[in-house]
């Protein structure tokens, strides 16, 4: 139980709740608009980040949250000019992802380890990292406290956001900004293809306990801090990889309220007979 | 002076040519209805004077600071987010409880506050729709297709209630329909569009203009001189409107 309270455990405990957190907000519009392959598409693109990063012997920091901001203004611009947006972001994911693999496959000298990048070293959190991971989670969560209303409404539909005056293309980069940024602060704790699991299933987990929106946001942060945390224990306890260990909790979450859910819809349908 | 003024529209989707060269001015509280055939570029039209589609050619002139209502055909909302009708009018501003009360009374919605928006019928989230036009108070409101999927009672009884709303607010109204007969009579002006506007004027002048008849047939003037009947008998609208569904 003491490897509990070891200060590496303390520095991961923290910087998971970072991330579940700022994820929590983010993860529930993707949910909404319908863009999960976009998640997916920028946070694959952070393996070629990565690779860039090392071969110019820049922080990895920089290097992935360059291509990712790349990313999502490539896919945004793209969008809706003849190649099907479901299309264009599977092509975006699958190709970055490959071709960062190959680049750092060419990297000269340094042995890196792959299964830290792909899915995240949160054990060796340093205190560099926490500081990034949540002055980056507060800078989101300020955004999202900022904006909410105006992404909302451009959620909802948006010819009614641009009758109010609002810009729903000027939202929708600011939430695919927003993701690029996610997904760099936050490849130290889950890696880059576990980053989108982060951010759909607490959001989607929330769906059946929420009547408004800022209620699904809220549910989002607590089955996203309680999955961080079990995973951690998890990984500490049972010697299970942290951060699979982390997206099984959220997808048992998400299997739990949906069932939950479905069973009780069925007993009101019964009662209503 | 006109509310807004088009001139020379022409609106092109997916390399399509939908509007051209349309002119159109509206004035403060009057009440134009657009009708023509589907994909006649209507709905277009609507959203080319929010500003959600660019123009091809021509222009739109808003009068400075004009307040715009828009109430569209359906809501593109994803069944996914959970949002009770009170959280939707509070977009894009939050707005008070008695405000609020007020705006769903007039647009005949009083008591969905708590109900989500995704769960209602056509016809209530229509005038759920409408009450968050309301709430911008607008000097001229934009209605698509707005009795679609209502029945006949419901729909006239919903332009009725626009017809009051006007001579309470003095709003202007712009609507798109295809319900010839229920709309007519509520309108100052009627503009026939199929691309380019055909023809325009009061209900009856359009009713019997040949361009009109080529676009629609013969067949509703039957229908439209009914309802022109139930209108001129205004002591006996309330019940006739009443008979919901």
């Amino acid at each position: 139980m003491s490897l509990l309270l070891a200060p590496f455990m303390l520095r991961a405990a923290l910087a998971a709740l970072g991330v579940a957190l700022a994820a929590a907000p983010l993860g529930a519009f993707v949910v909404w608009r319908r863009m999960a392959y976009f998640g997916d598409a920028i946070s694959h693109g952070a393996m070629l980040g990565v690779a860039l990063a090392l071969a110019a012997s820049l922080p990895v920091f920089w290097g992935v949250l360059a291509v990712t901001l790349v990313l999502a203004l490539a896919v945004a611009a793209l969008a809706g000019r003849g190649v099907p947006v479901d299309t264009l972001l599977g092509v975006a994911a699958h190709g970055a992802l490959a071709l960062g693999l190959v680049a750092v496959s060419f990297v000269p000298g340094v042995r890196i380890d792959l299964m830290a990048y792909l899915f995240g070293d949160v054990l060796a959190v340093g205190g560099a990292d926490l500081a990034l991971i949540w002055a980056g989670a507060a800078l989101l969560l300020g955004l999202a406290a900022w904006r909410w209303r105006a992404l909302l409404l451009s959620a909802v539909d948006e010819d009614l956001a641009i009758a109010s005056g609002l810009s729903p293309r000027r939202e929708r980069l600011t939430l695919m900004l927003a993701l690029a940024l996610l997904v760099a602060f936050s490849l130290k704790v889950v890696g880059a293809l576990l980053v989108s699991a982060l951010l759909i299933l607490p959001a989607a987990a929330a769906r059946p306990l929420a009547r408004g929106p800022g209620w699904m946001v809220a549910a989002a942060m607590a089955i996203g801090a309680a999955s961080a945390l079990g995973g951690l224990a998890l990984a500490a306890l049972a010697d299970s990889p942290a951060a699979p260990s982390i997206v099984s909790l959220a997808a048992l979450a998400f299997l739990l309220t949906h069932g939950l859910a479905s069973l009780r819809h069925r007993g009101d349908c019964q009662r209503g007979q | 002076m006109s509310l807004i003024r088009v001139r020379g529209l022409s609106v092109s989707l997916g390399g399509r040519r939908v509007l051209d060269g349309v002119d159109l001015a509206i004035a403060p509280g009057e009440i134009v209805t657009i009708v023509g055939p589907n994909g006649s570029g209507k709905s277009t039209l609507l959203r080319a004077i929010i500003g959600a589609v660019p123009a091809a050619a021509g222009t739109i002139e808003r009068q400075g600071g004009l307040r715009l209502g828009y109430v569209p055909q359906k809501l593109a909302l994803d069944a996914s987010m959970p949002l009770k009708v009170r959280h939707f009018l509070d977009l894009p501003r939050p707005v008070s409880p008695g405000e609020r009360a007020r705006a769903l009374d007039e647009a005949g919605a009083g008591g969905l506050e708590e109900r989500q928006l995704a769960a209602l019928s056509g016809g209530q989230l229509q005038r759920v729709l409408l009450a968050r036009a309301l709430l911008g108070r607008p000097q001229l409101l934009l209605l698509d297709e707005a009795t679609q999927g209502l029945d006949q009672p419901a729909a006239a009884s919903f332009y009725r209630r626009i017809e009051t709303l006007r001579n309470r607010t003095g709003a202007a109204i712009l609507m798109v329909s295809h319900e010839l007969h229920v709309v007519m009579s509520a309108s100052d002006r009627v503009i026939c569009l199929n691309g380019h506007v055909c023809c325009a004027g009061k209900p009856e002048q359009v009713a019997s203009a040949p361009e009109y008849r080529a676009l629609f047939g013969t067949g509703t003037g039957g229908a439209l001189a009914l309802y022109r009947h139930e209108h001129d008998h205004a002591h006996d609208h309330d019940r006739h409107g009443e008979q919901a569904p």
